[in-house]
């Protein structure tokens, strides 16, 4: 199909950007998303206010000890940075299974959060990385906590004059290992569910766990229960089990055309096994 | 609003609506028939090019985002004759109905370049989101994997790891 009719606005700057927001306009960054929805007719927006040569596109560290990336970072060249790589693997490694190559080339990082499609990959390993995302508006600059901004089916915590402008994650302490497990219906597509997870090791225990699941609730979860489980205690097949188990409890999943509830809710279990088993291997 | 391009090394501008598709302007409204336009939505790469370099899906990019863009479409991969890639394409009897060829010559163009060598899982990998209606990939993975450093241009031998992908290692064309 094509795209029904819209204004575009191509923003020089980002006060430009935000200035145009607002009801009937939606913003446009790579447009891996939105493109397709803007041809299947499933958006109709008036205005389509095109940030994607506002130059958001920083990728480094900060003083506070986070790894800064600008909303417009393109999923190609996060997943290729070796600053992500060195700091934030997990980021790195889920970063492969977001589209093919082609789609990362021009899908950017803060459209992926933006959209919060609830099987995306990256809203949930933010979700496990405590991350916060950066939002301008007419009224200012304010930030937004991970865990408070995925409220929906691609509703977030974004009002409608809102633009993400950047996202900053705090870097993991040293010990820090991570694990992506995903299942989907063909390599790179969206997942049926998939777990990502971060857990630091020290002296043989877990100091702390992060687990979060995408494509079994309206929203990525972060599976909590299944955290304290391992937190203080040594790594063994029966604990992993455990808390694999209490994942899946967590989860909200479901019907639909890739998928039955339960088994999503069962993969939760198959894939946080997965995911822990690899964070915690030698 | 009037959108200019280089395709193929050539400047080309023209009037387009801004929900045009720069699949839809590259075929329709510069005539650059090679690109293949499929599900318009994203599943299926046919309209993949190669946009600054790196492959684009062209129904995903609007025309006017592409505006002052450096595009090559498949007809800018060959000159007077077949580039090695079409060719092995050719050699391989990799083309079937020839529908999904442009978008498949473009990731393997891409492919290619950051991985001279890639493996046959990799070369899979690469071509996954790119649809063959003919379920021509055997072929088409043996044409790519043809073209790998450092046995580039020579058929599969028996001892070479290609030969497990090549279907008939042996096979010349008629």
């Amino acid at each position: 199909m094509k795209a029904a009719p819209f204004e575009y606005l191509r923003a020089s700057t980002v006060d430009e950007a935000v200035g145009a927001l607002g009801p009937g306009a939606v913003v446009l960054a790579g447009g891996q998303s939105l493109v397709p929805l803007l041809n299947l007719r499933s958006r109709r927006p008036e205005l389509v206010v095109d940030v994607s040569r506002l130059p958001l596109t920083d990728i480094g560290t900060t003083g506070t000890g986070s790894l800064a990336l600008g909303a417009l970072t393109r999923l190609r060249a996060a997943e290729t940075s070796p600053v992500v790589a060195r700091t934030l693997p997990l980021l790195a490694e889920a970063l492969t299974c977001v589209g093919h190559v082609s789609v990362r080339n021009r899908g950017t990082v803060g459209g992926s959060v933006a959209h919060a499609d609830p099987a995306a990959e990256l809203p949930a390993v933010f979700l496990a990385s405590d991350a916060v995302f950066t939002a301008r508006s007419a009224d200012g600059v304010r930030t937004i906590a991970a865990g408070d901004f995925f409220r929906g089916p691609h509703r977030t915590a974004l009002g409608p004059g809102e633009l993400l402008t950047a996202i900053h994650v705090p870097l993991p302490p040293p010990g820090t290992r991570h694990g992506v497990a995903e299942l989907s219906r063909r390599p790179n597509d969206l997942a049926v569910t998939a777990v990502f997870t971060s857990v630091t090791l020290a002296r043989g225990v877990v100091a702390d766990a992060r687990i979060a699941v995408a494509g079994a609730a309206p929203t990525p979860i972060r599976a909590r229960a299944a955290e304290d489980l391992l937190r203080g205690e040594a790594p063994s097949p029966d604990l992993l089990a455990a808390a694999a188990d209490a994942a899946a409890a967590a989860t909200d999943p479901a019907d639909d055309l890739h998928a039955p509830a339960a088994y999503r809710r069962d993969m939760t279990a198959v894939l946080t096994r997965r995911a822990l088993r690899q964070a915690v291997a030698e | 609003m009037k959108v200019s391009l280089t395709v193929n090394g050539r400047t080309c501008s023209a009037d387009c609506e801004p929900r045009r598709t720069l699949a839809d302007f590259l075929r329709h409204d510069l005539g650059f028939t090679g690109v293949r336009v499929g599900c318009e939505h994203g599943a299926c790469g046919s309209c993949t090019v190669l946009v600054d370099g790196a492959t684009a899906r062209a129904c995903c990019v609007l025309a006017v985002q592409a505006d002052g863009s450096d595009v090559t479409t498949a007809e800018g991969l060959a000159t007077t004759s077949l580039n090695p890639l079409q060719e092995s394409f050719r050699r391989h009897h990799a083309l079937q109905c020839g529908f999904c060829t442009p978008g498949m010559l473009a990731v393997a163009t891409e492919l290619l370049r950051e991985n001279p060598s890639p493996t046959e899982a990799e070369i899979r990998t690469a071509i996954a989101g790119n649809l063959c209606r003919c379920t021509g990939y055997h072929n088409i993975v043996a044409a790519i994997a043809a073209m790998r450093e450092p046995n580039r241009d020579d058929e599969p031998s028996a001892g070479d790891a290609g030969a497990s992908v090549a279907g008939n290692p042996g096979r010349t064309d008629p």
